[in-house]
């Protein structure tokens, strides 16, 4: 049995990790205005997922104003100077096809999937609303209740959600990654029309923008009507560079409790802060990526799974987790879920003996060669999902990283050696940049008093 | 030995102006049949297989047998305990994934073809000959456990397991199909490996595959995998009474919003109403941004971030059911404005333009499904579950396309009732009542 409650809190997937990098039929261009493009060929069905990847996202908000780049995000489903308020997606259904957006710490994309040969249409409707937006207050006001909402539901009403904001506020003593994406409560609910529109005129133009497009398409085609619809859309002349607050030394480690009546299953988590992938240089994410899997992937194989999970029976759940798709730096980070009348205090011991014995016992030949069995094996099921393919493309591309990098990265995994993932798993051994966080509730709390 | 296939069927299904799909129905020697599209262009196979009755087949008194047994099958099986199936399946790149619902249980599979014997035969394992070892057993047991638990505090797990104890008191519907707390913890060996027995029979298995095999490789592979199962299993479950009376039920939760789900009683998938209902849902609360729930829940009042409405089709009791979740003080204006909604369309049905906006939608985003192996081999299982033919897909958007206003306004009136709407509501609703 794999699943459990909190298993996608934090989720480790080689499907993600190493998605279909082959570069089969990948092209890219660059427009003369700045649009990057890259176009991924696959005729199996006549469908096309367009995307427009933005390369603004919650981390380059001014402080004050958190919550706006996802804010703006709902907002540009509104009207442009030639569309209605809701025009846009009703255009897509009305061909069939659906569409939606996402914001992330550091993009903002929109995407639609439709029979391919309604690109065209998907085009003009996109490039229209990157510099064209119409907005009233009315508008404004309402899709503002509508992200409290969105708040509420994700945010407010989840304990774990709640306290992963905490904790992450914690882990970032001055890098915006420290802000929620949705924003926080009191500062989403006071977003302004002039905020939006300042947020759109500075980030939105396409020598900030990354355009992938997958599926049926003939890369000269896809080329020509990007030149034909992107083409004509003014660069941004004052672009602010992206350079965000960086993080000061870190000295101390932080320990955090929450309590609340909603959870049922306690447990303790610890991040550190831990490098990303960087253009030319993902050696060390690739490291911290084996070493998620060896250390907590798969509960039935992994060294936290076999000792407290199989063995010593003392957690119901564990895992180990990194994703290195980030601008600036990332976290690494271990969880275990206790069995009921284990304390988290000894939660907590068991999560930091794993990993002393993890490097005690060094690494299993074997399972590191199964493992990059599953990371070649996942370049062949990655392929399977157009969606997941531009996705990957999308990701890095607007995260600092390029096309080659992507394509790079299989190998890059293939090359991590035994010695780099016990330097990576020595590196957490130092808890100063480390928080350690307890949720639980008042009954379990009392229990352990 | 002999390779024999006694019936293969090709039907060729176009899509737009450049692709096509191509189902053939293949019959194994041993007589097991599957659906296959052959799509060789990557090296993996992704296969998908459904034997209905599902978590309704557990024994009185016997809840959550189904679903836990179906968590221990990738925990050791035929020679290996749980550690070493799991590392024989990584040894192959292979994925499994083992899934129960209330009408049937679900097995995933992808594999590598260079791989492909070897991961058929630990699928082999897993479905057949699972150990349900006693550590595995007492390990999977307090999991399970937790995970009840942990529905119990979900507003959303709430609002479903209260509406379904007043839908269908009496039938496997009405409860968890985790089990409880006390139905878990009293399950044994002997319980695990009769909800085995009772599930996993040939006269009730559906199989779709798709990707880099031909129907004379996928054959004999199909007799290996499921070939000696046993031709009958438990009897299927009974119809299910719907008890569910118009009214509201809250129950406390601590939340700064309500989680809200309310419905009535449905259309059979059978019922030759089924598509005028589907493509009135549509309009009403099945798609995006564009239904009425959304327009005027959503986008003009800012009452939710989402509302929606499905068909929630059963093999053996059928609900119109719809949910949203929204502050504690606007719980009220939204269900007075949902209400309204409801009897708007009972009442008026919907306008030629929603009717041919939703034709277009439907028949356009239907073809778009097929777009992954996966996918398509879960369509593949799925047709066949709901004892639909291989030409279906050929004639599905005619019938999306057959229905008219007056089809939607008849089907609208006789089901869309707000009087027999229930309300379930999750929260701390403000001045309503």
């Amino acid at each position: 049995m794999r699943r459990f409650a909190l298993a996608t809190l934090a989720c480790f997937a080689f499907s993600a990790a190493a998605q279909a990098q082959t570069a089969d039929r990948v092209t890219t261009f660059t427009l003369d205005n700045g649009l990057e493009a890259v176009v991924i060929e696959d005729n199996r069905a006549p469908v096309v997922v367009h995307m427009m990847w933005y390369k603004v996202g919650s981390a380059d908000e001014t402080s004050g104003k958190s919550g706006i780049a996802h804010f703006l995000e709902h907002l540009m489903f509104k009207g442009t100077e030639t569309m209605e308020p809701g025009e846009f997606s009703r255009v897509v259904a009305a061909n069939g096809g659906s569409d939606n957006a996402f914001t992330s710490y550091d993009y903002t994309a929109y995407f639609q999937r439709v029979a391919s040969d309604r690109l065209e249409l998907m085009m003009r409707m996109e490039s229209d609303r990157m510099r064209n937006l119409v907005l009233d207050d009315e508008d404004m006001l309402t899709e503002r209740d509508v992200v409290v909402e969105e708040r509420a539901q994700r945010t407010d009403s989840n304990p774990g959600a709640l306290f992963s904001e905490q904790r992450r506020a914690a882990q970032f003593l001055n890098h915006p990654y420290g802000r929620p994406i949705i924003g926080w409560r009191d500062e989403v609910a006071a977003l302004t029309l002039q905020d939006a529109l300042d947020f759109y005129a500075l980030h939105y133009a396409p020598n900030n923008a990354v355009l992938v497009v997958a599926g049926d398409v003939d890369p000269d085609e896809v080329r020509a009507l990007a030149t034909q619809y992107y083409g004509p859309v003014p660069p941004s002349e004052n672009l602010p560079p992206r350079a965000r607050p960086a993080e000061p030394e870190h000295l101390s480690a932080r320990h955090m409790e929450m309590v609340d009546d909603r959870v049922s299953n306690p447990y303790v988590i610890r991040t550190w802060l831990a490098p990303e992938r960087d253009a030319g240089a993902q050696q060390d994410a690739a490291a911290y990526t084996l070493l998620a899997a060896l250390l907590g992937g798969n509960s039935a194989t992994s060294h936290m799974g076999n000792l407290l999970e199989q063995t010593e029976k003392s957690a119901l759940y564990t895992e180990a987790f990194y994703s290195g798709m980030s601008l600036d730096d990332t976290t690494f980070g271990m969880l275990v879920v206790p069995v009921p009348g284990r304390t988290l205090e000894q939660a907590e011991a068991d999560m930091e003996r794993s990993l002393k014995t993890f490097i005690e016992a060094g690494i299993d030949s074997a399972k590191l060669e199964r493992l990059k069995a599953q990371v070649r094996a996942s370049e062949i099921y990655g392929q399977d999902s157009l969606q997941g393919r531009a996705r990957s493309y999308g990701a890095a591309l607007t995260s600092g990283l390029t096309v080659e990098d992507v394509q790079m990265w299989p190998t890059i995994l293939e090359a991590v050696t035994e010695e780099q993932i016990l330097a990576a798993a020595q590196s957490l051994l130092d808890l100063n940049t480390s928080v350690t966080g307890y949720l639980t509730n008042p009954s379990a709390e009392e229990a352990t008093q | 030995m002999m390779l024999r296939f006694a019936l293969i069927i090709a039907v060729l299904v176009p899509f737009g102006a450049r692709a096509a799909v191509e189902i053939q129905e293949v019959t194994s020697p041993g007589g097991i049949t599957a659906w296959l599209v052959e799509e060789p262009s990557i090296p993996f196979v992704a296969m998908d297989i459904r034997f209905k009755g599902g978590s309704s087949l557990d024994p009185e008194g016997k809840r959550g047998a189904t679903y836990m047994m179906m968590g221990l099958l990738e925990e050791g099986a035929g020679d290996r305990d749980a550690r070493a199936f799991t590392e024989a399946t990584e040894a192959v790149a292979a994925n499994f994934g083992f899934d129960t619902f209330r009408d049937s249980v679900q097995i995933e599979a992808q594999f590598l073809t260079e791989n492909r014997e070897e991961s058929l035969a630990l699928l082999r394992d897993a479905i057949k000959f699972p150990r349900f070892d006693q550590d595995a057993i007492d390990r999977v047991q307090t999991q399970i456990v937790s995970i009840i638990e942990g529905n119990e505090t979900d507003p959303n797990d709430i609002a479903g397991t209260t509406l379904a104890a007043l839908s269908y008191p009496g039938h496997p519907y009405a409860t968890a199909q985790e089990g409880t707390v006390e139905s878990v913890n009293a399950l044994t060996r002997a319980d695990l490996i009769a909800a085995h027995e009772a599930v996993f029979a040939r006269d009730r298995v559906y199989i779709g595959v798709t990707g880099d095999i031909s129907a004379a490789e996928l054959g004999p592979l199909l007799d290996t995998l499921l070939g000696d199962l046993p031709a009958t299993g438990a009897p299927m479950p009974v119809e299910a009474e719907l008890a569910l009376e118009g009214g509201q039920t809250i129950v406390d939760y601590r939340s700064p919003q309500s989680v809200v789900l309310f419905g009535h009683a449905g259309v059979d998938r059978d019922d030759p109403d089924f598509f005028p209902a589907f493509v009135a849902n549509h309009i009403l609360g099945g798609g995006g941004f564009e239904s009425r729930l959304m327009v005027n829940v959503r986008e003009r009042r800012g009452l939710t971030y989402g509302i929606s409405s499905f068909l929630a089709s059963r093999d053996y009791g059928n609900q119109w059911l719809g949910q949203f979740s929204t502050s504690n003080e606007n719980v009220g204006p939204a269900i007075d404005l949902i209400q309204s909604i409801w009897d708007d369309m009972a009442e008026n049905g919907v306008t030629p333009e929603e009717l041919d906006a939703a034709q277009t939608y439907l028949t356009g985003a239907y073809p778009l499904r097929f777009d992954g192996n996966g996918r398509i081999a879960g369509i593949l299982a799925g047709m066949q579950a709901q004892g639909l033919g291989v030409d279906y897909i050929e004639t599905r958007n005619d019938q999306v396309n057959a229905v008219t206003l007056e089809d939607i306004q008849r089907v609208a009136a006789e089901h869309l009732v707000v009087e027999d709407m229930h309300f379930v509501i999750v929260g701390q609703p403000q001045g309503f009542n």
